[in-house]
């Protein structure tokens, strides 16, 4: 069964029609990569997956259940999708180890020694084990977006949602946090990631999306897209980010 | 892949409109409940109000209709004087309060005596009661000379500015201190002054900042006019005072009261409107 299913999303603000019915499904342990120019739907797409928008049409599935029916429960349902943002957003005013765990404490009642222990093991494991007790502005852009990712994933979350998480680093940080990433396909995450780093996209993705005017414009392999694409907007598109 | 031709034309469909159907359903059913639980709250309310022991004298006390009616036109006409006071008052702060902001951040040792000055007085006039300022400026400067008249609205207003500089100073500080150091340092690097900085940059940043907090003050400052009747200004509170003493009755002062509470409202209700747009600009979108 898929991890998430979109039908048909619509996504309008005000006369700004930016998702134009997207039709998406990711399957458990796949790795989606979704490409285009800014202002394509990439981030809207994003939002209304973990309902921080609200879809003006269509139906998003998240291993079955309809997330977008008027009774759902936003909370229990963010709760089960772990997002990871551009600009990292860590709390500032409580420590590393504290961002970590927060949401497994006070949403997912987990006992704080055991979500303690799980956040420790995985921040030694991504090479933040020195960092536990420090506050995020002591920390490199990198090291910040790492700690953002452990957090996202201490609770095991069945969807894990990337916004250009690179985007806002130092091209010198950019690799440790893509091989983190790398590191969570190997585990198996379900993974949605929007993102203009195109050799990474190729060597990660089990699938690229080519969204264009608010809907997916083309799909496949990397193989495919970066070697073979069919639409002339995505051609233009590959040209463009890779030879600039 | 989705079908190109589908571009032009979307059709709601019937999931939506279903959707939007149940969402006008939970509102209106919201609202229903909201209504129902008002009007048995204040049923209640008034019920518990009315069936109090002594509730009779308690009206002829507080509420008495032809006491109120007789009462209004002279408190209306004391409010004048408190609203002409507000007027010049909230020039003055508005004046005082800028200057004591921009002589606090002021940078650099020539300028310390001025920003010691500053510091020094808008903690002294913040700690200071309002009312110990008025007695000193309405009693003691008349003192001074007995010659020259000083009106004493004119000596209320001074009093209430002087406290309310300082407030408002520290409030203007606290905003420019807000606007983050990246924007003075594009600014400086642009070329401007210090000042040009303050001027063009800082200050607009900052009001945009602090304009509630500001509302907040001047709400504050429209029902403490209200203390200058302590001088023997006839106001609105001075007015309902001398009603009172001839008829042993209160309810010139909820007369008074009321008007106050008229004249500050529609500021209440604008620092809530203004606040709330402030608010939706800040979190675009997104309905976390």
């Amino acid at each position: 069964m898929s991890v998430l299913e979109l039908h048909g999303v619509h996504k309008l603000f005000g006369d700004n029609h930016v998702l134009r019915g997207v039709d998406l499904a990711v399957d458990e342990h796949e790795v989606v990569v979704v490409i285009g120019a800014s202002g394509s739907g990439k981030s809207t797409l994003m939002r209304t997956i973990n309902l921080i928008e609200r879809v003006d049409d269509g139906r998003i599935l998240l291993s079955g259940d309809d997330i977008t029916a008027i009774d759902v429960d936003v909370d229990q349902v963010r709760g089960r999708i772990g997002v990871v943002f551009q600009h990292f957003n860590l709390f500032p005013h409580i420590r590393v180890i504290d961002n970590v765990t927060l949401a497994a404490r006070v949403v997912h009642g987990v006992a704080p020694d055991v979500a303690k222990d799980r956040a420790v093991s995985l921040l030694e494991k991504f090479g933040l084990g020195d960092k536990v007790r420090d506050y995020p502005d002591r920390l490199s852009g990198g090291q910040q977006q790492r700690v953002a990712i452990v957090r996202a994933i201490l609770t095991d979350p069945e969807l894990l949602l990337l916004d250009e998480i690179t985007s806002a680093l130092d091209p010198m940080l950019v690799g440790e946090v893509l091989d983190l990433v790398r590191d969570l396909k190997a585990q198996g995450s379900t993974i949605v990631m929007a993102t203009h780093e195109m050799s990474f996209a190729r060597s990660v993705a089990d699938r690229i999306v080519f969204m264009h005017g608010g809907r997916p414009l083309e799909s496949g392999t990397p193989e495919q897209i970066f070697g073979d694409p069919q639409q002339p907007e995505t051609r233009e598109f590959l040209a463009r980010i890779t030879h600039r | 892949m989705t079908d190109r031709a589908a571009d032009a034309v979307w059709e709601v469909s019937r999931l939506e409109l279903d959707r939007r159907l149940q969402r006008k359903r939970a509102s209106r059913r919201s609202v229903l409940i909201a209504l129902v639980s008002t009007v048995v709250f204040a049923a209640a309310a008034g019920w518990l109000v009315v069936s109090s022991p002594n509730w009779d004298t308690v009206q002829q006390t507080f509420f008495n209709p032809e006491i109120a009616v007789e009462s209004f036109p002279k408190v209306l006409e004391g409010l004048w004087l408190n609203i002409r006071v507000l007027f010049f008052a909230s020039i003055a702060v508005a004046v005082v309060g800028t200057l004591l902001a921009v002589m606090r951040s002021l940078r650099g040792p020539v300028w310390f005596p001025l920003r010691a000055l500053a510091t020094g007085y808008t903690d002294l006039f913040r700690g200071l009661p309002v009312l110990i300022v008025l007695y000193l400026v309405g009693f003691g400067i008349p003192g001074l000379n007995p010659e020259v008249r000083i009106p004493v609205a004119v000596l209320g207003t001074i009093a209430i500015s002087l406290c309310y500089s300082a407030y408002v100073a520290e409030v203007l500080r606290a905003g420019m201190e807000a606007v983050h150091p990246s924007q003075r340092i594009a600014a400086r690097s642009l070329g401007l002054s210090h000042a040009k900085t303050l001027r063009l940059v800082v200050i607009p940043q900052a009001l945009r900042k602090v304009v509630p907090a500001l509302m907040n003050d001047f709400v504050s400052m429209q029902k403490d006019v209200g203390l200058i009747s302590v001088l023997g200004a006839v106001d609105a509170i001075r007015s309902a005072q001398i009603i009172q003493a001839q008829t042993y009755n209160f309810t010139p002062y909820v007369v008074a009261g009321l008007l106050f509470v008229a004249l500050s409202w529609p500021m209440i209700r604008l620092t809530d409107a203004v606040s709330a747009r402030m608010a939706r600009r800040e979190q675009q979108g997104g309905t976390v």
